[in-house]
């Protein structure tokens, strides 16, 4: 195998190899121009999927449960119009393999076609990260209007902060595992342009990473808008901090309570958050928001990643649907220490995590509660879930503090295949 | 069998740049090779603004892959921010010569935004110049030559693009060596790495090139007999017991953390086909890829370097063979020397050391003067980017290309010689001004 190998390498047999493996005299000359996609085909042959399979017998997220050897032999060769590639998507988890408790999902999409293109392996993963919603054949509900959320003001007694966030890809340029660097700063010229149409309380400022000076940064650090390179490994083997801090930059309203990051983990994260409870407002902005800058890149003839199966597409398929992580900084003292409080959340859907977001720990008895899901129900749905769960928590730490039992609720409906 | 790698064919293809199409005789569009497996789809003339030309197998999985698509960007749109770069790549690419280059790629598809990829994410440092750039495979250093030639020269103190490097391998012209104090010698190492040609190198190669890479590598070391017998232990199998002999022994080596490494691609698929092989005697070491196919390690303690460079001329031609044997032979060109990941590894590849004892000579005001005249640099004793521990330092050789292999370990032979002889005078309280060497 080895010397044959070379022999291709070698222009004067290209011919006879090219002959051997098939192809017809015009298809000969066609690849005997094009040195570069004749070199790669002959490695291609001589390399079979099964020589690339990766081996994920010590791993633990959705790609490599999903990942067949029959799946990567089918997808290998497959790349995306924008020349996207299976190992392209799964390279980041190849190389974390997991851990036993945590199951990460393992693999990320180049551009909006990676879903279509690699959907043997993404249907799949979407369907074991996002409780069995099937794409080929669920319709994932949108619902931007703020007015039907009930019930969305917290007793500040308990809630210090109400936060939403989501993302949105701009169509037509590659996401941040694939895009080069004029696609990546395309993608800031489209969003910044945007935002600077926006007016009144939504009003604000953009601060290029590369640009900002030194007083800007400490404001932006001691605001917690700040974000930084990425460290963490899940997310640099996925190539998304290639160019840092190229095109990338954080806007915010005057206010202080609407905030767009800019080429980090997705095109855009867009975060709406204010101190207390009222997650009725904050909401009721994020809509606003959301949908006027919406407006402001049509009008320039640009629009959101968007199909009727998958909701708002994004690098990670954990974010599809909705996108959205609505929360609260709320204390939970007592309820926090009762040995219900896991299932309590479980069944709420919801989940913890501690005040300095994923993977950290809880300082004191101070939590960071939100929505467990992002596809399958819309984002009123999801929001209003996420309120009705931690008005129930409240309710449940008014009940311990006055001596009284509570109880676990009803699990609420998932997916089922 | 040797392959003509560089200069005697066309090893790049120049893309029109604007159009993006790859075609100009405009065939029709989905031609589908050989039964499917491989499709090479052609845009029918039309739309120049966005082709829609997919070529499959061009592209190795890694990072910008999709030049193709990049060329509908203008070249300055595409340009790196590199105002704030310190690196011999951020020196030499200018906007122009990445408006010349940015349509090429080698044959295995490795593009101009592949080799500066870890250039671009690392700025450097103010004090210590970083290359910034890396190769793909062997057709790197010819396809982006009008890059790589300037960073050589500027690396390996004005190489030309028209020099001829030497290799010599013949221990024996290596003159005394056996004689360092091993009262202050502590111990001698000479590393070199090797590049099986036919493979992509660590920043580009797939999941099923290392490997092979790895059994060819596997299958030639177990033909080694005599002092060079050993045994292979590879990273992802080994068990906590041979992990913990190696780490011991100072032989393991670890997922790569510098951002150099990692930006370049060369940590994918960790630990996949990358392991450690030692000979029994534990003075004969071979890492395979890790950040060139092989490194090869031959060490001893005390201060008999032409022991440790016989061993490791005769082991590296023993294995250079057993390669041949298997239809494989290592990159080299006359020019070049051996090529190897990084262009600051090229010619020699080779870095001949000692962990020697100088307390007084390293607090002397001319020790940098004297190693700069000697062509040495120092190091502490973790290696690159460590500090001295106890007055011990780990001095070696400078220079990589355009000096041989023999002359190179030669250097260090008598310049070590030297430091110590200076060290003895200090530690009388002697002057060493009678001892100042030339600049070499």
């Amino acid at each position: 195998m080895a010397s044959s190998f070379t022999r291709l390498f070698s222009g004067r047999n290209t011919a006879v190899a090219l002959a051997s493996l098939g192809v017809g005299t015009m298809a000969t000359g066609f690849l005997l121009s094009e040195n570069s996609s004749l070199a790669a085909e002959a490695k291609k042959k001589l390399y079979p999927p099964s020589s690339d399979f990766p081996d994920l017998r010590k791993h633990n997220n959705c790609m490599a449960s999903a990942l067949t050897p029959a799946i990567y032999a089918k997808l290998r060769d497959k790349v995306t119009p924008n020349n996207w590639t299976l190992d392209q998507s799964i390279q980041t988890g190849v190389d974390n393999p997991g851990h036993p408790f945590i199951k990460t999902v393992g693999c990320v999409a180049g551009d909006e076609e990676s879903y279509e293109v690699f959907a043997d392996l993404f249907d799949p993963v979407i369907k074991d990260r996002h409780n069995g919603y099937d794409p080929r054949t669920m319709i994932h509900p949108t619902d931007l209007d703020a007015s039907k959320l009930t019930h969305g003001i917290f007793d500040e007694n308990y809630v210090l902060s109400s936060r939403v966030r989501t993302g949105r890809s701009i169509r037509g340029l590659s996401l941040p595992p694939a895009c080069s660097r004029a696609e990546r700063r395309e993608v800031e010229r489209v969003v910044v342009t945007a935002l600077a149409g926006l007016k009144g309380d939504l009003a604000g400022r953009y601060y290029s990473l590369g640009d900002m000076t030194e007083k800007e940064q400490q404001q932006l650090i001691d605001d917690h808008f700040l974000f930084d390179k990425p460290v963490s490994p899940l997310l640099t083997c996925a190539f998304m901090a290639r160019d840092w801090p190229d095109a990338r930059g954080i806007w915010h309203n005057n206010e202080k309570t609407f905030l767009i990051w800019v080429n980090e983990e997705d095109h855009t994260r867009v975060i709406s958050m204010e101190k207390g409870g009222n997650m009725k407002r904050v909401f009721e902005r994020f809509c606003r928001g959301l949908k006027q800058v919406e407006h402001l890149i049509q009008e320039r003839g640009w629009e959101f990643m968007w199909n009727e199966h998958l909701g708002y597409v994004l690098t990670c398929p954990s974010n599809l649907g909705t996108g959205l992580r609505a929360g609260v900084h709320v204390r939970l003292p007592k309820l926090s220490k009762d040995p219900r409080f896991t299932k309590i959340l479980d069944n709420l859907r919801l989940q913890k995590r501690g005040t300095g977001g994923v993977d950290t720990a809880a300082v004191g008895d101070t939590f960071d509660i939100s929505n467990n899901d992002r596809l399958g129900k819309s984002e009123v749905e999801l929001v209003q879930l996420l309120v009705d769960g931690v008005n129930y928590l409240i309710e449940c730490e008014k009940r311990l503090e006055k001596g009284q039992d509570i109880k676990v609720p009803a699990p609420i409906a998932q997916f089922r295949k | 069998m040797e392959i003509a790698a560089n200069g005697s064919r066309a090893a790049s293809i120049n893309l029109p740049s604007g159009s993006g199409q790859r075609r100009a005789a405009g065939r029709c569009g989905g031609w589908k090779l050989l039964g499917g497996t491989i499709g090479i789809f052609v845009s029918t003339p039309g739309s120049s603004s966005s082709p829609q030309v997919r070529q499959q197998g061009a592209n190795m999985p890694f990072g910008n892959t999709h030049n193709q698509v990049k060329l509908k960007f203008t070249s300055d749109q595409e340009y790196p921010d590199l105002s704030k770069h310190n690196n011999h790549m951020a020196k030499v690419l200018t906007p122009a010569m990445y408006e010349r280059l940015r349509s090429k790629q080698t044959p295995s598809g490795f593009t101009l935004d592949d080799v500066i990829q870890t250039g671009v994410d690392n700025p450097g440092h103010p004090f210590i110049m970083t290359v910034g750039c890396v190769a793909g495979d062997e057709e790197t250093y010819e396809v982006f030559k009008e890059l790589l030639d300037p960073v050589i020269q500027d690396r390996h103190g004005g190489y030309k693009p028209s020099d001829k490097h030497k290799t010599d391998l013949n221990a024996a012209n290596l003159k005394g060596g056996d004689d360092l104090d091993p009262n202050y010698v502590l111990s001698s190492r000479v590393r070199t790495g090797r590049s099986v040609r036919g493979f992509c190198l660590p920043p580009h190669c797939s999941r099923g090139e290392r490997r092979a890479v790895e059994k060819l590598s596997i299958e030639a070391l177990a033909s080694l007999s005599g002092d060079l017998k050993g045994k292979y232990y590879a990273l992802k199998n080994m068990t906590d017991a041979e992990q913990q002999q190696l780490i011991d022994d100072h032989f393991l080596f670890d997922k790569p953390v510098s951002p150099l490494l990692l930006a370049s691609g060369m940590a994918r698929d960790w630990p996949d086909a990358r392991g450690i092989w030692h000979n029994d005697n534990k003075t004969f070491l071979v890492w395979v890829n890790e950040e060139d196919h092989l490194r090869v390690i031959s060490m001893q303690k005390g201060g008999n370097m032409k022991e440790v460079f016989n061993r490791f001329c005769t082991g590296l031609t023993k294995i250079e063979t057993l390669f041949k044997d298997r239809g494989h032979a290592f990159m080299w060109n006359e020019h070049l020397g051996y090529v190897l990941t990084c262009p600051s590894n090229l010619g020699t590849g080779l870095r001949a050391g000692v962990h020697v004892k100088l307390p007084n000579m390293s607090k002397h005001a001319k020790f940098e003067e004297v190693l700069k005249r000697l062509r040495l640099q120092k190091r502490g004793t973790g290696g690159v980017d460590t500090a001295a521990v106890g007055g011990v330092f780990d001095i070696s050789n400078a220079d990589r290309l355009g000096f041989s292999e023999v002359e190179l370990v030669q250097m260090v032979v008598d310049g070590v010689r030297l430091l110590v002889d200076m060290e003895k005078k200090l530690e009388k309280g002697q002057s060493i001004d009678d001892l100042m060497p030339a600049q070499k």
